[in-house]
């Protein structure tokens, strides 16, 4: 037996006084509500677009991108000012657009690929503006760097956070090629225009391509953005058509590069034993046998994180092999010894599921108040309330949490499927003792994300044991590890009241909700959500009715928090909308039209008056408003497409729908079922309508609808992780299942409207309309209502 | 020493013959296009074929592919001219595309045994491969698309 450290590692405790300061604040604890808020905000928080400069950046400017752009090119960066807070900051540039001396056009894509398109749809408007030919471009993906702007792809901003820097950055290049030319050629540039990648000046039928003029280029002004000329729609090559993503070639013959596909020279692979229960330790652990089996190097204790968790590794035991599967083999044979840490040791999910109902059902910190649901609600005529559930849930991309790093002089590099390369080089520094500028991070592609990929956990993991062990080491994480030891969307419970009046129309509503918040994973002891995550339906019910206070109440974690794709939106979207349909079956009228009356006129909803600041996803409601009428409109659409009101239920088919804004856009789907004898259900047609503003790429968005309704539709079907004893039960797909094929929606119809609005969100929003809409149709069916999901665990015959 | 033939090229393995054969194919020799999804046999990411079958590269272990030829989606087609990479790309199926390699080699197993399948037997053929990314129903048309079906 082994003391607890062995001679790899100090604890951390013994860290702490040398770190820099960006690195010392990764670990220090938030001292206030208010600084966890503002942390756990920032962490949402996206640039505001008020404006975009572009700027020529000269080679000694170009240090970091230097694998990416040779000395002659003419690179321009462009970036977006984020408001007058961040006004006075030095110039960081978020796109980076460089023009070969042989012509090529170089793309980066600073954002990371987990499938929504964003590597290829941002690039592309860059190369539509520009008017090149795309199959002339080549996108790289960038490493980490805090000069790329905010590289942390989550939220579902991407597009609507850059598409205007990308646009910007292509007028000014064209400009810029045109002005060289007309320079050249002595010629007025008004007469010279970029077109496919040809500069032509069409009275002296000259013609030139952008690489003979990068050289020219380079050394002029950048313009001004008042002079420059934008595409219009009609003009536009690439944008709104079908274009396939970048690495459609690479996945389909199997050379993508995933971060599990990442090797260096002469690496180790390790597979690690973590503490079962939530921030226990290590009391001692024995190796022999470990050590015995054949390509096993060696065994690496790793330390135990120190309070607030953020995004430290969790400390354990690490086999190190020259193989993934010695490493696996070599880690079965560890016989490791916990002291298990006694505040989470009995979390139970069934104990707990009545400890978060017992919270719904007092009052909690109220965080929506308009008129007086105390004083309307006792004298309503008709009253109605219900309680809602939905269990903690694991992210289960198909590529499990994997990461390659090497220790070398001081510094670490690392290659790894990340939504957050800027992330990763924070928490690597953290845990190292260095400036996260030593840190490289080379961004994979990803295989999934949805939340669990913007915690760099396991790229900390293999940056410590690249130290202990002086070679590149491989952490590959098995699904086990994945479901056992993830970043867990959290389980909530919700409590709702209506009172109606003689009419049936809905007069007061309370709507009060608990959940262990992310925030609790950055600082011990928060049990209330921040903006962001009570900003998620909770104070943003668009309903008509003078009564409504919604309430957060208190959740404790017992595992580390972190959201998965959509947030806060699933479980509140499934209360809220599972309400209205009861309400709605309450009054012999059904969703479409209890919904549409609730929801009154067409209006922007102002929420300040509700004592609301609306999160909005950090973006002003003046350019993307509470429209309820873009809301009626996809609900409208979908149940005619649908033929949601003249449908025939039977106990054999029925149909749902529900109606949800979320990340700014508007999103209407109706689900179809069908259940047989024996109650086996699967899913024939989904629809879905959705207003999502702009879009780039028309396929990309449907596609992501498409996946939204499947990974919804499982969430809904079969999704739960428990604990026992502290312990995660789930362990693989055998008892965690996702949607098959068969499971999943047969046919799915996705309808994008047409839409002058602003880029809205489109990864997300497909998913929350999914539960409610599914125990809708359930309901239409069998008359049995779920309130608590998943629908697996209710016998529907 | 185990011998085998993987994308028409003889192998030789002397190590412990209960490896899985995945992790051969990536560890050793370097065919990164099979994925490692569960090591269970539960997802199919890892699918490969075994004298023209489908199987589970992760669950199998080298010594039964002894003397067998192995397909890996690398060599599947040199050129990614497969019928159903051809159709992968024509309806744009993959989203973060990393189960793709495996369900490209478990459709054209299906295929190869069953030239026009129905929607019933697509679905069977294809129920052990997962899709995070919920890219099933255009699985299924790329399917039919490489099997000229409607």
């Amino acid at each position: 037996m082994k003391p607890r450290y062995g001679t790899s590692f100090p604890a951390p405790e013994n860290q702490g006084t040398t770190l820099p300061v960006a690195a010392a604040a990764m670990l220090a604890a938030p001292k206030t509500v208010s600084a966890i808020r503002k942390m756990t905000e920032e962490a949402y928080a996206k640039h505001r677009l008020d404006n975009v400069a572009v700027e020529l950046l000269t080679t000694d400017r170009r240090g970091f991108l230097a694998t990416v752009f040779s000395a002659g090119a003419m690179v321009l960066g462009a970036n977006l000012l984020t408001g007058e807070a961040d006004a006075a900051v030095t110039w960081q540039p978020s796109v980076y657009l460089g023009f070969e001396p042989d012509g090529q056009v170089v793309i980066l894509a600073h954002r990371s690929e987990m499938g929504t398109g964003s590597k290829t749809a941002l690039p592309l408007v860059v190369a539509e503006e520009l008017d090149v030919d795309w199959k002339k471009v080549r996108v790289e993906q960038a490493i980490g760097d805090a000069r790329l702007g905010s590289q942390n792809t989550d939220g579902s901003c991407s597009v609507r956070d850059f598409v205007e820097a990308m646009r910007v950055s292509g007028a000014t290049a064209r400009l810029m090629l045109e002005r060289a030319a007309a320079k050249k050629w002595g010629v007025p540039a008004s007469e010279v225009k970029l077109s496919m990648g040809t500069v032509t000046h069409a009275p002296s039928k000259r013609t030139a391509t952008m690489g003979e003029l990068v050289s020219i280029a380079a050394t002029m002004p950048v313009p001004a953005k008042t002079e420059l000329q934008f595409k219009k729609p009609e003009e536009y090559r690439y944008v709104g058509k079908d274009v396939a993503i970048v690495d459609q070639h690479n996945i389909v013959t199997g050379k993508a590069i995933f971060g599990m596909d990442a090797k260096r020279p002469g690496m180790l692979y390790a597979s690690i034993e973590r503490p079962p229960v939530y921030d226990s330790k290590l009391k001692t652990f024995d190796d022999a046998e470990a050590l015995k089996v054949k390509g096993v190097e060696k065994t690496v204790q790793l330390p135990p994180f120190k309070q607030p968790h953020l995004f430290q590794q969790m400390g354990g035991v690490a086999v190190l092999a020259n193989s993934t599967y010695a490493a696996m083999q070599g880690r079965k044979k560890l016989k490791v010894d916990w002291d298990l840490n006694p505040a989470h040791a009995n979390f139970n999910s069934t104990a707990y599921k009545q400890e978060l109902f017992a919270s719904v059902h007092k009052p909690g910190k109220v965080v929506r108040n308009r008129g007086n649901f105390d004083s309307a609600f006792p004298g309503a005529a008709k009253k109605f309330e219900a309680d809602y559930y939905m269990p903690m849930l694991a992210h289960a991309a198909m590529e499990p949490p994997v990461a390659v790093a090497e220790w070398k002089d001081g510094k670490v590099e690392a290659w790894c499927p990340t939504q957050d390369p800027q992330g990763v080089q924070g928490a690597v520094a953290a845990a190292m003792g260095i400036k996260p500028s030593d840190v490289t991070c080379h961004v994979t592609l990803l295989g999934g994300g949805f939340g669990r990929k913007s915690k760099p956990d396991f790229v900390v993991e293999a940056a410590l044991l690249s130290k202990a062990s002086g070679k590149p080491v491989k952490v590959v994480w098995s699904r086990e590890d994945d479901i056992q030891f993830d970043y867990y969307h959290s389980v909530a419970a919700m409590h709702m009241k209506g009172g109606l009046d003689s009419s049936g129309k809905l007069e007061s509503v309370l709507f009060r909700s608990a959940f262990p918040p992310i925030a609790s994973t950055f600082a011990v002891g928060q049990e209330y959500g921040a903006e962001f995550e009570v900003g998620m339906t909770l104070n943003e019910l668009l309903f008509d009715v003078p009564n409504i206070r919604a309430e957060n109440c208190p959740a404790k974690h017992h595992v580390r928090q972190g959201w998965m794709r959509a947030v806060c939106h699933l479980f509140h979207a499934f209360g809220a909308h599972s309400f209205v349909d009861e309400l709605a079956h309450l009054n012999n009228s059904n969703y479409v039209d209890y919904y549409l009356k609730t929801l009154g006129p067409d209006r922007n909803v102002d929420l300040t008056k509700d004592g609301v600041k609306p999160w909005n996803n950090g973006q002003s409601t003046d350019t993307f408003p509470f429209d309820t009428g873009r809301l009626r409109r996809v609900l409208e659409q979908c149940a005619a497409k649908s033929g949601y009101g003249k449908f025939q239920n039977t106990k054999h088919r029925a149909i749902g729908i529900a109606a949800h804004r979320s990340f700014l856009s508007y999103v209407a789907t109706a689900v179809e079922i069908a259940i047989d004898d024996h109650g086996g259900l699967t899913i024939p047609h989904v629809w879905t309508v959705a207003d999502v503003g702009q879009t780039v790429m028309p396929d990309r968005v449907r596609a992501q609808f498409e996946g939204a309704a499947v990974f919804g539709a499982s969430l809904a079907l079969m999704g739960e992780i428990t604990a026992d004893a502290g312990r995660i039960t789930q362990s693989n797909f055998h008892n965690y299942p996702v949607a098959r094929m068969k499971s999943a929606p047969q046919k799915i119809d996705i309808t994008i409207v047409e839409s002058k609005a602003p880029h809205a969100g489109v990864g997300e929003p497909g998913a929350p309309v999914m539960a409610p809409a599914l125990t809708a149709a359930i309901f239409n069916a069998t008359g049995k209502r779920i309130r608590e999901l998943p629908i697996k665990r209710t016998k529907l015959v | 020493m185990i011998s085998l033939t993987v994308n028409g090229q003889s192998r030789q393995f002397d190590g412990d013959g209960d490896t899985p054969l995945l992790w051969y194919l990536r560890d050793e020799l370097e065919l990164t296009g099979s994925k490692f999804g569960c090591g269970m046999g539960l997802c199919g990411a890892c699918t490969v074929h075994l004298e023209g079958d489908a199987i589970r590269s992760c669950v199998t272990p080298l010594k039964s592919a002894a003397g067998k030829k192995i397909t890996t989606i690398e060599g599947l087609s040199a050129t990614g001219t497969h019928p159903c990479q051809a159709a992968w790309e024509k309806h744009n199926v993959a989203q973060c595309g990393y189960c793709q390699s495996g369900q490209i080699m478990q459709a054209a197993a299906l295929l190869k045994k069953t030239p026009k399948p129905t929607d019933a037997q697509i679905d069977s053929a294809m129920e052990g491969n997962i899709c995070r990314c919920g890219t099933y129903t255009r699985i299924r048309a790329a399917i039919k698309t490489a099997a000229g079906v409607k």
